[in-house]
């Protein structure tokens, strides 16, 4: 792929971004959230098209105009999440949409033939199951070998992996390490995508780094190193991105202010998570994804039914088991999935700012526009969300301003605890600074700030404390001084705690 | 305002039309009858229309039109019931069955088509159990108020019109300008978002069955006096079709969360007006419904067509204010 550059309105995803892998060579494809990966290889998946530069196959340009295509020329997709149907079998979803028929015109599917190549494909994996069995009863690490076999079984002669170890466990993601190393000596080609820098260490024999949609260098398997990646990924200005966050030093807690006692989620109901967060006091969330963390933050906020709660403002026992409760109390959430949870796409900016709170705006349950009116667009100018009219419908804003108005939702309230899910996922850099700033104003306010990101980075430079999970235990709490990568990292994969 | 334009044009075109075909059209007692059609479709079309806005749907409506019916007949002329005691039980009834509904489909997540489907069964069902499977009526004489509800005009507009317009301007003020409204709209387009913004998602929605069970005993009464005998094997048949068709019509997406009282309206009155046509032009009765059809699939995708393109030129918008502050 040479000079490929994608626009999107809002942003430019990619700008003049090339990549080259020979055969049988693991590349890996790193950068933070937002760099542009995800983009550069949806494009060379042929699930998105690009705007400009070539895409070359042994030489020859190539027109990747869709999946199907994709596929043809041997380029197979492994998804973060995963993409295969639970409601089959595992023969029917490695066939899938190329299944081998027989009957003539009747098209019936050759059901000996599928199951008897997926037998073979499956002992190839190592996979020891009938490929009868439904996927239902799969783990999400055999669904994800299952979605490997598929693409062996389609021809892959590249297999693109966007994070696949994400939901696995440690002795899974080995596992699936060896397997790569196995691909690649049958001279199938692995783009991998990952944030997990060791893994990249372990497998990779050049490391593509982009960085806010453009090449940000290359490293060769032996320059591989943890720290060398992590500078080209940040660039120089990770400090600016953070400048003021390190206003608090961790021990603010004159008072409790917000108190979680004895939290037990339905997802792991054999541990019991007790923190604290102070008046002012950004509490960091750290953890692998599955860790539990969005769990604790929904049952708090009174989505998910936690099995038990005791949860303190101020010294008060606050009882809550609906949302409109923990709205109530001035406890609001900014939730992971902005676009099913945070928003209504189909409303525009101003119905979405105003409609947690229209009962201040309306009088005798009549809305009084005007009032209305006035609140978005003042909500719209303080927190500088980009649309040219509160008339906008929220599904053609970017990322960036989309979060911009879940948070300006709450801001029409006076918040006292304010709930971040992976606030900046999918948000390109110039947003991400504007909302650590809000968040860090938020908390100069005196308003408890609880952020769960994956983001290493982001939870390090914001956080006064970093709690850290692990299959749904709290396994420490960290203050600033003991702030560091590596203490977070043990504590996330419970190698300590 | 601009999504009902297109339909309410439709209608126009319609109208003119027919009425240079056939003059009869444009006559006072035709209008007076086609008035009065329109007045008691639409009633309980709104109701039907505001269920759809909260993404479900209301499939019993003509099987709970057949048994309020053999029960108010069996209620004034067997036991004696005065008039007013009757129209508040034939609505409290109706009431308490959108309640049911509501109930069964928020508290124990059930689907709206499976829940109203079997009330449809289970209704019509009943309302032929009760009586035998006999008619109903109310006689020659008497209950004038309520004849006068379904047959009697308002200085010369029929009565049903006229109810149809005070509950309409009712429902848009509770739908486009009250906080219910809103809460609405939302909880049928993303009810997840809505809960994450703090509504009751549940109570929003049983209320909606229960508003949509009153405007369905409204219209039962009208329909019942209009017709002034209740068969409890066909009164109502395939009514809660026409009011789906009419919300659909004007602009109510059966995927939640869109629609309004004036495209109910519209859509109401067209497919009155597409009957009566039917009948002015000489048009086969027996093709009736394909013409009905057709019509609603043209208008269904005119109105797909023009809310494309406002999201078109929405995108287009977005790109240019980017493109202007990438140069700044």
């Amino acid at each position: 792929m040479e000079g490929v550059s994608k626009r999107f309105p809002g942003v430019v995803a990619l700008d003049n971004v090339s990549l080259s892998v020979g055969a049988g060579e693991i590349v890996a494809l790193i950068g933070e959230n937002g760099a542009g990966k995800s983009t550069l290889m949806k494009i060379l998946g042929g699930a998105i098209a690009r705007d400009g530069g070539t895409v070359k196959i042994d030489g020859q340009a190539a027109e990747i105009r869709s999946p199907r295509e994709a596929s043809a020329l041997g380029i197979e997709f492994i998804h973060q999440e995963l993409s295969v149907l639970d409601n089959l079998d595992i023969a029917a979803n490695i066939f899938l949409h190329r299944e081998p028929t027989t009957g003539g015109f009747l098209k019936l599917i050759d059901r000996k033939r599928i199951y008897r190549e997926a037998d073979a494909l499956l002992r190839k994996l190592g996979l020891d199951l009938s490929s009868r069995t439904p996927l239902v009863q799969l783990s999400i690490a055999q669904q994800q070998l299952v979605e490997i076999a598929r693409a062996l079984g389609a021809g892959a002669r590249i297999i693109i992996m966007d994070e696949p170890t994400s939901s696995l466990t440690l002795t899974e993601t080995r596992r699936l390490l060896e397997l790569i190393k196995d691909l690649k000596s049958q001279n199938v080609s692995i783009i991998y995508i990952s944030h997990r820098m060791h893994e990249v260490q372990e497998i990779a024999d050049r490391a593509v780094v982009l960085r806010d949609g453009k090449n940000a260098g290359e490293l060769q398997r032996n320059e591989i190193s943890h720290e060398r990646m992590v500078r080209m990924m940040v660039g120089r200005d990770l400090k600016d991105f953070f400048k003021g966050a390190a206003a608090g030093n961790g021990s603010k807690a004159d008072r409790d202010g917000f108190v979680v006692k004895r939290l037990r989620t339905l997802r792991y109901p054999n541990h019991t998570i007790t923190f604290n967060v102070a008046p002012g006091e950004v509490l960091g969330f750290a953890g692998l994804v599955g860790a539990g963390r969005s769990e604790v933050a929904r049952a708090i906020f009174g989505v998910e039914e936690a099995l038990e709660t005791d949860v303190w403002l101020d010294g008060k026992d606050l009882r809550i088991t609906e949302p409109q409760d923990a709205i109530g109390h001035g406890i609001y959430l900014v939730p992971e999935d902005r676009r099913l949870n945070g928003l209504i796409v189909d409303f525009n900016v101003r119905e979405n700012i105003t409609l947690p709170n229209l009962d201040s705006y309306s009088s005798a349950k009549i809305i009084n526009f005007a009032k209305e009116s006035k609140v978005a667009l003042e909500a719209i100018k303080a927190i500088n969300i980009k649309t040219p009219t509160p008339e906008m419908r929220a599904a053609n804003l970017s990322g960036g301003n989309q979060q911009k108005v879940v948070l300006a939702k709450w801001l029409t309230f006076r918040p006292r605890v304010l709930i971040f899910d992976e606030p900046t996922r999918g948000i390109d850099v110039g947003a991400k600074a504007e909302i650590y700033e809000l968040i860090r104003n938020l908390a100069a306010k005196g308003v408890s700030v609880i952020v769960i990101s994956s983001e290493m980075e982001e939870v390090l430079g914001i956080s006064d404390r970093i709690a850290v999970m692990h299959e749904g235990r709290l396994t420490g709490i960290l203050n600033r001084p003991q702030f560091s990568e590596e203490a977070v990292m043990r504590l996330a994969t419970g190698t300590e705690g | 305002m601009k999504k009902e334009l297109g339909i309410f044009i439709l209608l126009i075109v319609l109208c003119v039309i027919v009425s240079v075909v056939n003059p009869n059209f444009l006559l006072v007692n035709n209008l007076q009858n086609l008035a009065r059609q329109i007045g008691a479709f639409g009633i309980f079309s709104i109701g039907l229309g505001l269920v759809i806005i909260t993404g479900g749907i209301e499939l019993s409506v003509g099987s709970m039109m057949a048994l309020l019916g053999v029960l108010m007949s069996m209620m004034l002329t067997e036991h004696g019931y005065g008039v007013v005691l009757t129209v508040i039980a034939s609505i409290g009834l109706a009431m308490a069955l959108g309640l049911g509904h509501g109930l069964l489909i928020t508290r124990l997540n059930m689907q709206p088509f499976i829940v109203t489907l079997c009330g449809l069964l289970f209704y019509r069902g009943l309302a032929r159990f009760i009586t035998n499977d006999e008619t109903k009526g109310f006689g020659a004489v008497g209950f004038d108020s309520l004849r006068f509800l379904a047959n009697g005009n308002l200085f010369g507009i029929p009565m049903p019109f006229v109810l149809l317009i005070l509950i309409a301007a009712i429902t848009w003020v509770v739908l486009h300008r009250s906080v219910y409204g809103r809460y609405l709209f939302a909880t049928g387009r993303n009810s997840e978002a809505a809960r994450y913004a703090g509504i009751d998602t549940n109570r929003i929605i049983t209320v909606t069955y229960v508003i949509s069970g009153a405007l369905t005993a409204i219209s039962g009464i009208i329909f019942a006096f209009y017709t002034n005998s209740v068969s409890p094997a066909n009164h109502g048949n395939a009514y809660e079709l026409y009011g789906i068709a009419a919300a659909v019509l004007g602009g109510c997406s059966l995927r939640g969360g869109e629609g309004s009282v004036v495209g109910i309206l519209i859509g109401t009155a067209l497919l009155q007006v597409l009957r009566n046509l039917v009948n002015l032009l000489g048009i086969p009765s027996s093709l009736d419904f394909a013409v009905m059809g057709a019509v609603i699939l043209i208008g269904v995708m005119a109105d797909q067509i023009f809310t494309e393109r406002r999201n078109r030129r929405q995108v287009a918008l977005m790109r240019e204010l980017s493109a202007r502050e990438a140069k700044s």
